[in-house]
């Protein structure tokens, strides 16, 4: 196995008007090609700070990390990464296909590939049948999930995903997880998963990075053993508790001295 | 049909001008056709008895409507008491008439298409009708108002002069000097978002021009490039630059930053992210500076006409035709002013809608 994403000694400082704040500090992690990561903890922690360094949107100040053996600059114009944010930023003036198309125009593929990329990744995340819909003819729902759609489009290897399911109740979350798993299972790609749901982060993840703020740094990581069919009512199993407690124990640890938090 | 306290308070003033009409004209010994109008007036305040359609206060505005202006133009002096009266009732019956319409409307009783339109329509050709009415029935001098069956008449007869001047500052000065103008903004618009030192440098200074009244150099312009249309396109090229390039460079920046970081995922270079987002993002705020430019350059092209042109063109004529009392051709050049203007904006307002259909403040509009 070999590792996709590598950093080592990672560090970030951002200058603010009220002084630096050490976004990241010391972090060391690995994470092998077709696992499925999520990163979990409070606001602060620097978890979508570390996603984000991962696609270059944002340098580091110290320490070295690697994608696929390469820099993130490269990374990122090698097209090594589909990134899934926070909001669905559909662009409200391009359908459903239209949209998933907009990195295939950007990265110059044909009309005909488009076209069939577009058929393809719409049947993935089950949007069949709503090319020709606006985003705001959509739900909030459907608009992650064409988000997610135009990530796979270009069939990059790694998935970045900041908090996608975030600002959606959590019937609608229960059912986009399973789809996200079933998604994983069929493309075998690595997904780097930010999420602030103990539930959500055991049930995806084969691998768990428990953080903590202020300087945000690692303090735990867990692998899951968890088989990987994953039905919904695994949560109640015994295992799956365990490993939910055990994250609720590294969060509190983060936590133990932060009197603000 | 239950009727507002406005819509009671209209019909009781509207029933009492029939009642004061009729005895006025009695007193006047009108003719028996005003007799029948202002005594139907009286009857409608029966509606308060019994329930009465709207389109009965619709029909009585439109008859009196009709008898006053058949009427109008026997009048050799200031119009008797009675004929005042009965423009009080074709007032307050149209209006009454329209209330009630787009109560039902609102209500959803009558349909929205195609009764939506007749309001504006009453609305507008009610103003035309007082007008008319008021300037004939008091015998106001042409010099200060024309009544508008006079200025018809004058742009009937002098439609090979408003078509020369229309051709001459409209076609001319106004649409290639804000094609210019408008276009140049947009270039520098994209300059100035390409170089930091044009954002520092000129955005500030366009902020201050725009605020200007740029009509001043209009003396200048025709100093610099001559009597004919092309200095007054300068003027209109200069009117119009300034919100366009202060509009589209606000426009380049309306896009959020989760969209700009997913074009730099897909590593997308500059030129692919301005033309995938950036511009589409800014068409609302380009359209608003087309529309402001589209009654600015009408403006501009008329008024610079005043400081020196060859004897043709829509300002030269406003100007030299109050020099010689001919104000009727006036009015019909700012009737024609008015109409091309309307349609200009009209033209622009319907592109718009289809570029940014998706905007919110469009998508709204329409359901």
């Amino acid at each position: 196995m070999t590792a996709v994403v590598s950093a080592s000694k990672l560090s970030l400082t951002f200058k603010t008007k009220d002084g630096p704040v050490e976004a990241l500090s010391d972090v060391n992690l690995e994470i092998e090609r077709g696992e499925f990561v999520s990163f979990i903890g409070p606001s602060g922690c620097g978890k979508t700070t570390f996603l984000r360094v991962l696609a270059d949107l944002e340098t580091p100040t110290a320490g070295i990390v690697s994608i696929n053996g390469e820099t993130p600059a490269n990374a990122r114009s090698d097209r090594a990464y589909g990134y899934v944010f926070q909001a669905p930023a559909l662009l409200p003036w391009r359908n459903v296909a239209d949209n998933i198309a907009l990195p295939l125009e950007i990265m110059g593929y044909t009309k005909a590939e488009q076209q069939k990329r577009v058929k393809r990744t719409l049947d993935l995340v089950n949007l069949t049948g709503f090319e020709k819909k606006f985003p705001y003819q959509l739900s909030g729902g459907m608009q992650q999930r064409a988000s997610i759609a135009r990530a796979l489009a270009f069939d990059a290897d790694i998935l970045l995903m900041d908090e996608p399911f975030g600002a959606l109740d959590e019937i609608v979350r229960d059912h986009l997880n399973e789809q996200l798993l079933k998604l994983w299972e069929d493309t075998r790609k690595t997904i780097c998963f930010v999420t602030h749901s103990i539930p959500e982060a055991v049930y995806l993840s084969t691998k768990i990075v428990v953080m903590s703020p202020r300087p945000g740094r690692v303090t735990d990581i867990i692998e899951s053993p968890l088989p990987k069919q994953r039905p919904l009512e695994i949560r109640d199993t015994p295992e799956f508790l365990k490993i939910a407690h055990r994250v609720r124990e590294g969060l509190r640890a983060g936590h133990s001295y932060e009197e603000d938090a | 049909m239950n009727l507002t306290d406005l819509q009671r308070a209209i019909a009781i003033f509207a029933g009492v001008a029939g009642g004061a009409g009729l005895a006025a004209a009695l007193a006047d010994a009108a003719s028996p056709i005003y007799l029948g109008f202002f005594l139907a007036g009286l009857l409608t305040l029966l509606r308060f008895r019994v329930a009465m359609s709207l389109w009965v206060d619709g029909a009585l505005a439109l008859a009196g409507a009709a008898i006053l202006v058949v009427s109008l133009p026997g009048f050799e002096e200031t119009a008797p008491l009675h004929v005042w009266l009965a423009l009080v009732a074709v007032w307050m019956f149209s209006w009454l008439f329209i209330e009630e319409l787009s109560f039902s409307i609102t209500g959803g009783r009558l349909p929205e298409r195609p009764l939506g339109l007749v309001i504006p329509l009453v609305f507008g050709l009610m103003l035309v009708f007082v007008w008319e009415v008021v300037t004939r029935g008091a015998q106001i001098p042409q010099v200060l108002l024309p009544p508008p069956s006079t200025i018809w008449m004058r742009i009937l007869d002098s439609v090979p002069i408003l078509f020369a001047d229309f051709i001459q500052t409209f076609v001319k000065a106004v649409l290639s000097g804000y094609a210019m103008g408008c276009g140049a903004g947009f270039v520098v618009a994209i300059l100035v978002d390409r170089s930091p030192f044009l954002k520092r440098g000129l955005l500030p200074i366009g902020n201050f021009v725009s605020a200007l009244p740029i009509i001043g150099i209009a003396p200048i312009m025709v100093m610099w490039f001559g009597f004919d249309w092309p200095s007054k396109a300068a003027v209109v090229v200069a009117v119009t630059f300034f919100p366009m390039l202060v509009n589209t460079v606000a426009g380049l920046n309306e896009s959020g930053h989760i969209e700009r970081d997913l074009m730099r995922t897909y590593a997308a270079n500059y030129w692919q992210t301005l033309l995938r987002l950036r511009l589409p993002m800014a068409m609302p705020f380009i359209f608003n500076a087309l529309k402001i430019n589209s009654t600015l350059a009408l403006i501009g092209a008329i008024v610079a006409e005043f400081f020196g042109t060859p004897i043709v063109g829509m300002g030269f004529r406003i100007s030299t035709e109050v020099g010689k009392l001919n104000i009727d051709l006036v009015w019909a050049e700012i009737a024609v002013a008015a109409v091309s203007g309307s349609v200009f904006y009209a033209v622009i307002a319907l592109i718009e809608r289809a570029v940014t259909f998706w905007h919110p403040s469009i998508r709204t509009g329409r359901t």
